[in-house]
């Protein structure tokens, strides 16, 4: 009988520390978000103004670069798929990885060879479990990441991508990434960063129009300056949403599990009532059984 | 073109940050092949900066200096946006 009290104890106690836990987490999530979207802010108009380069560079002057020209065919691709270093963030890193999974099914269906490019210690356990190959990857900082590293992605693909198939190089470039909406809604999204599709914005009124540039030193050399650099920021744009999401998103999970983790605490205070009530009731129902039992005798 | 405003609008960014902005006379900038200044009715253009230093006139107030390392720039109807990797301003006047 007492036995069954301390239990409801002790399951109480530890689910309160828990909550604390999640609480805590919750906070520093919650904390971290703010910056996260600073930072996603303020890389903006950087991407804008490389954005709007590239598209007047590619759109205007008929430039054949490797890197704006379709291979006739794609027989290898790469795939940059970004999840968390952390867990305890709900399902983030498994809708990502979901994601790049049915990226890479519908690659081969095409009968184009995927090769995988890792960022967060998420993505390398389910490879690694899987026994997958993957070519590189990427841990530590996901939750805040720094341009070096996009750098670093940048040139591993951009060197890849500038081989001959035969010598191992890829066709094509995609990023999977989770595309922070708002604050209830993260998108895992993907997106093919080369061969580049410049998006031709509408322009809305004579300014929007991209003027004709005269170019230093030549188009090409431009060009071939411009696009590592547009490479570069599209990947930190998406490293950064994907921060910004993964903040989002653990966020949302510790407060599901601090509630669950005081309705639980709710639960077993009032079970842990009701067995000290039995333990009373059964107490005095003894000693009532015992006092009539000696007065009969 | 000339008698239009005569002022530059400038816009420094770098990859992760907003730099500066705001109104100037004039910008003088080293491109791989050599210095270039830009006046207030420059033709459109897109160059590859070189590393080194970077001079705005601006309207109001002290030159000021930035250095950049690598990156380019381009000017279109007055507006001159300067997409540095990384750059800081040497601003001694608010220094």
């Amino acid at each position: 009988m007492g036995a069954q009290i301390r239990v409801y104890r002790q399951k109480i106690a530890s689910t309160t520390s828990m909550q604390k836990i999640f609480k805590a987490m919750e906070l520093i999530a919650a904390s971290r978000i703010g910056k996260a979207r600073t930072r996603v802010a303020a890389s903006l108009p950087y991407a804008n103004a490389i954005t709007r380069a590239v598209s007047a560079v590619s759109s205007q002057s008929e430039i054949e670069h490797p890197l704006t020209t379709e291979p006739e065919q794609i027989r290898r691709a790469a795939v940059v798929v970004m999840t968390s270093d952390r867990g305890l963030a709900g399902a983030y890193s498994a809708s990502i990885l979901k994601q790049a999974q049915s990226l890479t099914e519908l690659l081969r269906a095409d009968g184009k060879e995927v090769r995988h490019y890792l960022v967060g210690r998420k993505a390398q356990a389910y490879f690694d479990f899987r026994s997958l190959s993957y070519e590189q990857v990427w841990t530590g900082g996901t939750d805040a990441p720094a341009f070096e590293v996009a750098r670093e992605i940048g040139d591993a693909v951009l060197a890849d991508f500038n081989t001959a198939y035969e010598e191992g190089g890829v066709d094509e470039i995609h990023v999977v990434y989770t595309r922070f909406k708002s604050m209830v809604t993260q998108e895992p999204t993907v997106i093919r960063l080369l061969p580049l599709e410049v998006v031709e914005e509408e322009a809305v009124s004579e300014s929007d129009l991209l003027p004709l540039y005269e170019y230093e030193p030549e188009p090409e050399q431009v060009l071939d300056a411009l696009l590592p650099r547009y490479i570069e920021s599209r990947i930190f744009a998406a490293m950064l949403q994907s921060a910004a999401s993964e903040l989002a998103a653990r966020q949302r999970a510790m407060k599901s599990a601090g509630d669950n983790a005081s309705d639980l605490i709710k639960k077993y205070t009032r079970l842990r009532n009701n067995a000290r009530q039995a333990e009373i009731t059964q107490e005095l129902t003894e000693i009532v059984g015992g006092a009539d039992a000696l007065s009969a005798s | 073109m000339a008698n239009e405003a005569a002022e530059l609008e400038v816009e420094i960014v770098a990859a992760d940050h907003f730099v500066w902005s705001g109104a100037a006379t004039l910008v003088k900038a080293r491109t791989a092949e050599g210095e270039i200044g830009i006046l207030p009715g420059h033709s459109p253009v897109l160059a590859i900066l070189a590393p080194g230093e970077l001079g705005i006139n601006p309207v109001n107030g002290e030159r000021i200096n930035v250095t950049v390392d690598g990156g380019f720039f381009s000017v279109d109807s007055n507006r001159v946006v300067i997409v540095a990797d990384n750059a800081t301003v040497n601003d001694l006047a608010t220094a």
